[in-house]
């Protein structure tokens, strides 16, 4: 348990003790040279304090072997610094294969998250302990911010981006989460809580309270008729446009050669600016849908378009590059 | 301060009040270009973005009123060039005709930019007021081509509003020149607003592939 | 004071004080000193409208729920105190008030190099001034300081447009400013004055001057664009109309991070001047103090995109931005380790500018190595927006820029108004000022690594012990801030007469009298000495070791 007073929040997720190893270093070093120089700065204060108003001092007009030492020495710590900080920050950024995805959507002024089996939570998180986990992170108006201290994880929530976060909490219990970048009136009251599960009562919970009304894929599906989605993209690959089957984590091959894994941004990409980027032997006749589906319509198709990933591929008119990868 | 002549107060020689309005002039430039270039900027981020409907959305610009802009606008440098050389040599009658024509060509180039503004206010492209790209375009293609033509007035607004300024800048040289005030020795409003001038006209120079030549064959 | 003024010294009999009475001679003077006295007077009213505003932020924040004002008024407090100090009281206070009385007369110039052109940047400054007053009267303002789209341009219901048209207009005072500033340095200086003969003060007006050109102006068409998406519901920075509001703050922020550096710059200038007048030597290392100005103004222009490490930007602009930003920090160092070594073998005075410098060293030590925290990509993330931040640029800002600019003020007092300050109150203020700064900001270094977010209006309770110290600090801050502002006026008119050098210091500017004539000098000085060179300058009446000690009163 922490003191009435603690001076570092509490320590749940794979990040918080590397970040706190760091913030104790840069501490350490920065400590030394303020109180280095203070005391230094008081002692000549003291030492060299005016006697006789009409004292003068030692004329210096300077040293280049300390001018020297003072830039390379500070350079060299500094530098070290910035590698460990660099570090720690790519195991941010590196989510690894085998998350749990969970969809969070910011709205002035609350957080709706949607988990993998559709469940749909507000203001409240809940994760397994042990378990890697992303939040697929989308905005419905301005920019918020999604952040938990005690896992020492934030992220940004950009209109128009999907941006992603990982973390694995490894202790269970409650934690804060809020909302980090200002977004109008009731910012201060955009938060919630964690809450960190043993597996078990994780997988309790969700079927618990599983809520067959809220299932995404079939919500999705009922969209992607909806839309007329299936006028063009027939699952035979015979359409004007590409086959989706099998396509959510695949590699997809473009007209101008190059090539993505299509994950849940490049999805979104395709349905709001459809432009961007043109599937190799098609033509680029897809309106774009900006302004016509909210974020959450959004995760309903993706959950769709995901759960064709198992349906048998066509031979031609699939978007996804041949295995043996394009020159 | 007192002024003695043409030489104002905190000046000790002629030679050091000339060459700092000249270098007040520069560095004004210099923000300038900084100044445009934010515009620039996110002019050049939302073309990448949006090629497609940019590009539609620029050809519905008539090129020939541009090119036709371009040439005027290069001319009026030139006579500009010709009224700091006859200021210098001290031809006063000369450098009243070229400021003078220097302004008339200004204008002109005015005259065309309204007309093309007109142009855009038939079209319904005058972004934020009854936007509309064409008849039957989806709501996102009627966003993505409101933000090119929002940048092109914003852009070509800018560049006119220099323009503008430009103009009331001769309308006093010419004032000044008649009096005869400009001299082989004192002649420094002259080439600074001739600097002036030309800045104006290279903006324009990037503006009009920018805006009217990309991906047009 | 240590060093007494000459007996029997007097005002001079002429000064630009009193060449021309009349309200239109202020309004329309052409005078650099009055030009800043006009500033300081504006400067100071926008420092009390962002003082009331953080007085009331303070006492709201007793309690967890917040018992003062609703969200929205409070959120309309942090928005206008921000933009009410940053652009209306930091970034001219220094340069427009301390750069515009002195940089001319430290050079041995009778004026700027365009006198009309610096009274134009003093209108331009109230119109924007008045706009943005306009802005906090009808409505208020409340997107933050940062003006960040979509909030501000769509979705904020209170007068932002006129606050962006009042920011955007009183960009182009700095930039005339600055503009005046780098032509008056380069071609104005008098006989004898080379670059390397430049007072410390006028190489940092000189890199401050050079970020007003060419940041600025990417600011005021950002703000221009962002205010016509507002009235003309256009889509540059609004996603629903395809267009990127991180494109916004890459753009804002171009200009906003070395906006930083012209804060903190002309301070850095003042600390450079006060230091080794009072130890009385030589500056340590000038070519590297001064040199590290111009490598802060430039470096600093490359290091933006460290305020928007969580807002998804690609892990290699990250990694090259933090790499930058601890560059960046290396000038800083270097200064301080050059103003510390000059206190070595001094002949240091305890008078309150000395007071200013050493809290302005303390202070800005915090607030530069706290920067290192920020700039680690590995704990930015954690820290950032939080209360860490908050304490970060306040200590640099208020720590650093306040107590550079408080140490200037006390400095060139007796300069600027021909009196002398009251010491001991003055003493007793600057000491009141460092104490009440640190109980206010530094509880708020553990609140931000606790977690607790910025800008928020109520918090989690556990957060309060540490937000009452804060509160229970600016209080003290208040009346330190309160009580220079009291003794100051008083000594205009009752100060002991200060005679043209009191400290005595080395400048040109103590060369002429206190306060000067209109055009500054009587004859166009001729400069043959070094910068702050006590051992060859007989005419300062000091005792030198091995020369025949002089009477007083040379100058």
């Amino acid at each position: 348990m922490q003191s009435d007073l603690p001076l570092y929040p509490e320590q749940a997720s794979n990040f918080a003790a590397n970040v706190d190893a760091l913030m104790v270093y840069i501490t350490a070093i920065c400590a030394f040279f303020a109180i280095a120089i203070t005391a230094t700065v008081i002692y000549f204060f003291f030492k060299y304090r005016r006697k006789d108003p009409g004292e003068v001092g030692v004329p210096i007009h300077g040293d280049m072997r300390l001018e020297t030492a003072w830039i390379v020495v500070p350079l060299l710590l500094a530098l070290t610094m910035f590698g460990w900080g660099a570090v720690v920050y790519v195991d941010y950024r590196r989510a690894p294969m085998d998350t749990l995805d969970i969809y969070v959507i910011g709205k002035q002024w609350m957080w709706k998250v949607q988990q993998p089996t559709g469940l749909r939570e507000i203001n409240e998180l809940h994760v397994p302990v042990g378990r890697n986990v992303k939040l697929i992170l989308a905005s419905e108006d301005v920019i918020h911010d999604f952040s938990v201290p005690a896992f020492r994880v934030k992220m940004d929530v950009v209109p128009g981006h999907y941006n992603t976060m990982w973390f694995r909490p490894t202790r269970a219990g409650r934690y804060h989460f809020f909302c980090q970048q200002y977004c109008g009136t009731n910012h201060a009251i955009m938060g919630g809580w964690v809450t960190v599960m043993e597996p078990m009562e994780y997988a309790a919970w969700l079927s618990g309270s599983s809520d067959a009304t809220a299932n995404p894929v079939a919500a999705g599906e009922k969209l992607f008729v909806e839309k007329a989605c299936t006028t063009c993209h027939l699952p035979n690959g015979r359409g004007r446009a590409p086959s989706l089957n099998g396509l959510y984590g695949a590699k997809v091959l473009f007209a101008d050669g190059s090539t993505v894994t299509a994950d849940d941004a490049y999805i979104r990409e395709s349905i709001l600016n459809p432009q961007a980027k043109i599937v190799a032997g098609y033509q680029p006749l897809m309106p774009s849908f900006q302004g016509q589906l909210t974020e959450e319509q959004i995760i309903d198709l993706t959950s769709y378009i995901k759960s064709l990933q198992s349906q048998p591929v066509p031979a031609t008119g699939s978007g996804v590059a041949p295995a043996t990868g394009n020159k | 301060m007192h002024r003695t002549g043409e030489l104002f107060g905190q000046y000790r020689t002629l030679e050091q009040q000339r060459e700092t309005a000249s270098l007040g002039m520069w560095i004004f430039l210099s923000t300038e270009v900084l100044f445009f270039g934010g515009v620039f900027m996110t002019y050049t981020i939302n073309r990448s973005t949006y090629p497609d409907i940019f590009s539609e959305a620029s050809k519905t610009i008539k090129l020939w009123l541009g090119a036709l802009n371009t040439v005027v606008l290069i001319g009026s440098s030139l006579t500009m060039a010709l009224s700091v050389w006859a200021s210098q040599v001290g031809k006063k009658k000369l450098l009243t005709l070229f400021l003078i024509l220097t302004l008339i060509l200004g204008c002109v180039f005015l005259g065309i930019k309204a007309y093309e503004y007109h142009d855009k206010y038939v079209e319904h492209h005058i972004p934020g007021w009854n936007f509309n790209f064409e008849p039957g375009a989806d709501a996102a293609t009627n966003a993505h081509a409101q933000l090119f033509f929002s940048l092109y007035f914003g852009m070509t607004g800018l560049h006119a509003l220099h323009m503008i300024v430009g103009a009331g800048l001769l309308i006093w040289l010419i004032k000044e020149s008649v009096r005869g005030r400009f001299t082989p020795e004192y002649n420094t409003p002259v080439e600074n607003i001739g600097l002036y001038w030309h800045f104006v006209d290279i903006v324009w120079i990037f503006l009009f592939p920018l805006l009217y030549l990309i991906d047009r064959h | 004071m240590s060093a007494t003024p000459s007996p029997g010294s007097q005002m001079p009999r002429e000064h630009y004080l009193n060449a021309t009475y009349g309200i239109r001679s202020w309004l329309l003077t052409t005078d650099h000193k009055r030009i800043a006295l006009l500033y300081l007077a504006s400067v100071t009213f926008f420092f009390f409208i962002g003082g009331a505003f953080a007085t009331m932020i303070r006492i709201h924040l007793l309690t967890p729920k917040g018992f003062l004002v609703t969200p929205e008024t409070y959120n309309k407090l942090f928005t206008m105190h921000g933009v009410a100090m940053i652009f209306f009281f930091l970034i001219p206070s220094i340069p427009a008030v301390l750069g515009n009385f002195l940089l001319p007369i430290m050079i041995g110039a009778k004026d700027l190099a365009f006198p009309k052109i610096n009274l134009l940047s003093w209108y331009i400054y109230l119109i924007g001034g008045g706009f943005v007053l306009y802005s906090f009267s009808t409505g208020g303002l409340d997107t933050g300081w940062t003006f960040y789209t979509p909030l501000s341009s769509v979705y904020s219901n209170s007068a932002v447009t006129p606050a962006v048209l009042g920011v955007f207009i009183n960009g182009f005072s700095s930039i005339l400013t600055g503009l005046n500033f780098i032509v008056t340095v380069h071609t104005m200086r008098a006989p004898g004055m080379t670059w390397f003969r430049l007072p410390l003060f006028v190489w940092a007006q000189y890199a401050t001057s050079i970020i007003f050109i060419l940041g600025t102006p990417v600011i005021a068409i950002t703000l221009l664009l962002a205010g016509m998406e507002r009235m003309f519901h256009l889509g540059f920075f609004n996603p629903q109309l395809g267009g990127d509001p991180i494109l916004f703050q890459h753009l804002f922020w171009f200009y906003s991070h070395p906006a930083v550096y012209i804060m903190i710059l002309p301070a850095m200038g003042v600390i450079s001047e006060i230091i080794p007048t009072f130890a009385r030597k030589p500056i340590f290392g000038y070519s590297f103090i001064a040199g590290s100005s111009i490598a802060i103004a430039v470096i600093g222009f490359f290091v933006w995109a460290h305020h928007m490490f969580v807002t998804g930007e690609s892990t290699y602009a990250a990694l090259t931005f933090s790499l930058l930003s601890y560059l960046v920090a290396i000038p800083s160092a270097v200064k301080v380790f050059n103003w510390t070594s000059t206190l070595y073998k001094g002949s240091i005075s305890w008078d309150t500018p000395m007071l200013y410098a050493l809290g302005f060293l303390g202070l800005f030590l915090i607030g530069g190595l706290t920067g290192l925290f920020l700039a680690c990509l590995g704990l930015d993330i954690h820290l950032h927006d939080t209360y860490f931040v908050i304490a970060h640029f306040h200590y640099i800002m208020v720590g650093g820029a306040v107590m550079g600019y408080m140490g200037g003020l006390h400095f060139w007092w007796p300069k600027i108004t021909g009196k002398l300050y009251p010491e001991f109150l003055a003493r007793v203020a600057a000491v009141t000022l460092f104490l009440g700064f640190n109980l206010t900001f530094f509880p708020q270094f553990i609140l931000g690594y606790l977690g607790m977010p910025r800008r928020y209006s109520s918090y989690p309770p556990e957060f309060q012990v540490l937000n009452v110290m804060s509160t229970a600090g600016a209080s003290i801050l208040a009346l330190g801030y309160l009580l220079p502002m009291i003794y100051l006026v008083w000594s205009m008119r009752y100060g002991a007469v200060a005679g043209p050098n009191p400290w005595p210091a080395t400048g040109l500017e103590w060369q002429t009298a206190s306060p000067p004539l209109t055009e500054n000098f009587d004859v166009t000085p001729e400069v043959t000495w070094e910068p702050y060179d006590y051992d060859n300058r007989p005419d300062l009446g000091l005792a030198i070791k091995g020369a025949p000690s002089l009477a007083h009163g040379d100058d």
